[in-house]
């Protein structure tokens, strides 16, 4: 790693550098950011999706069982 | 029906970006007049021009919009829109850390271009409040396009008008690639690709997860009538107000059309 930051090209990273990096940090941030927002908004997806497939399987079943009395047991 | 493609157009944008970043910082020579804080060019510059160009696409789809009266047209406009604001706020930013390091102001106002973004960006700043605003949807989606179609023509005008203007403090970008070295060109056409496919990644994202909510309000409102849980005044049916387009949900209304009873 060292020897790989000896070949860089000299990075002026105590003038400019601070700069440079604000501007990439600030786009990355925002991508960043964005993803969170999507992740959250997946989640509640998988979530209510999950009470739908809750709530067809209970349908489901009550109506299996309504439909065929005599597979219950007694 | 949004999400085909998503993962190879990830994929893609990741490396593109990957490969945009290490010819920045290792393949680009240093300018001679402002050495390293040049490289935020390679992020400023393809920023502004995928956000303006995002607004013209935002204006043209909407015009589809008014066209066919198809309410897609209307979303993939107002998520064109809402990402070029993205963008747009990512250009100020980065442009003012740019001025800041360059010219020592956070802000120049009587520079056009910059002054002239500001104008764009707070002129589609008015874009959601517009849309919420209305709550009809119809009437929502049909002024939320006039607004996109005037908006969008506006963008390639101010554009215009600013390189008219007799101030060239800006440095010259768009139409003058050929002036920079080859090795900058490369790099500056590059990140200018990677950004274009990550705004196009992120509005196909955002088309996705607006299309499945929708499906997903579209099989709550089946299940609720088939539960009989709808109350006397049919309140599940009603939409919350929102700025954001609504969207039918095509595949369960065609899947549910040849059902008896649904």
């Amino acid at each position: 790693m060292g020897a790989l930051l000896a070949e860089l090209p000299a990075l002026p990273l105590h003038e400019a550098g601070k700069y440079v990096a604000g501007a990439y940090i600030v786009v990355f941030a925002l991508v960043l950011v964005y993803v969170a927002i999507m992740a959250v908004r997946l989640s509640r997806i998988e979530r209510e999706l999950g009470e739908l497939l809750a709530q067809e399987h209970s349908a489901a079943s009550m109506g299996h069982e309504a439909s065929d009395p005599e597979s219950t047991p007694a | 029906m949004y999400g085909k493609g998503l993962r190879a157009l990830s994929i893609s944008t990741v490396a593109v970006m990957a490969i945009a970043l290490g010819l920045v910082f290792f393949y680009a020579p240093l300018e001679a007049e402002q050495g390293f804080l040049q490289k935020i060019f390679y992020v400023h510059v393809p920023l502004a021009i995928i956000a303006l160009c995002g607004f013209v696409a935002g204006g043209i789809m909407a015009i589809q919009h008014l066209r066919t009266r198809d309410s897609r047209w209307d979303m993939r406009s107002y998520v064109a829109i809402h990402m070029s604001l993205i963008f747009a706020v990512a250009t100020l930013i980065t442009g003012s850390i740019w001025a800041k390091g360059s010219w020592g102001h956070w802000w120049v106002w009587s520079e056009p271009t910059l002054a002239s973004f500001l104008i764009v960006f707070l002129l589609y700043g008015t874009y959601q409040p517009l849309r919420f605003s209305i709550e009809d949807p119809e009437r929502q989606a049909r002024y939320a396009s006039v607004f996109a179609v005037t908006a969008g023509a506006f963008v390639p005008m101010n554009f215009i008008a600013v390189r008219l203007s007799t101030a060239y403090l800006h440095p010259r970008v768009l139409g003058s690639t050929s002036n920079l070295p080859p090795r900058m060109a490369v790099t500056f056409l590059v990140s200018l690709l990677g950004m274009a496919l990550l705004y196009t990644t992120l509005c196909k994202y955002e088309l996705t997860a607006k299309h499945t909510r929708a499906q997903l309000r579209a099989l709550r409102r089946r299940a609720e009538t088939r539960s009989g849980a709808e109350d006397a005044s049919g309140a599940y049916a009603r939409r919350p107000r929102s700025a954001a387009p609504s969207v039918a949900a095509p595949t369960i209304a065609a899947h549910t059309a040849g059902r008896p009873g649904v």
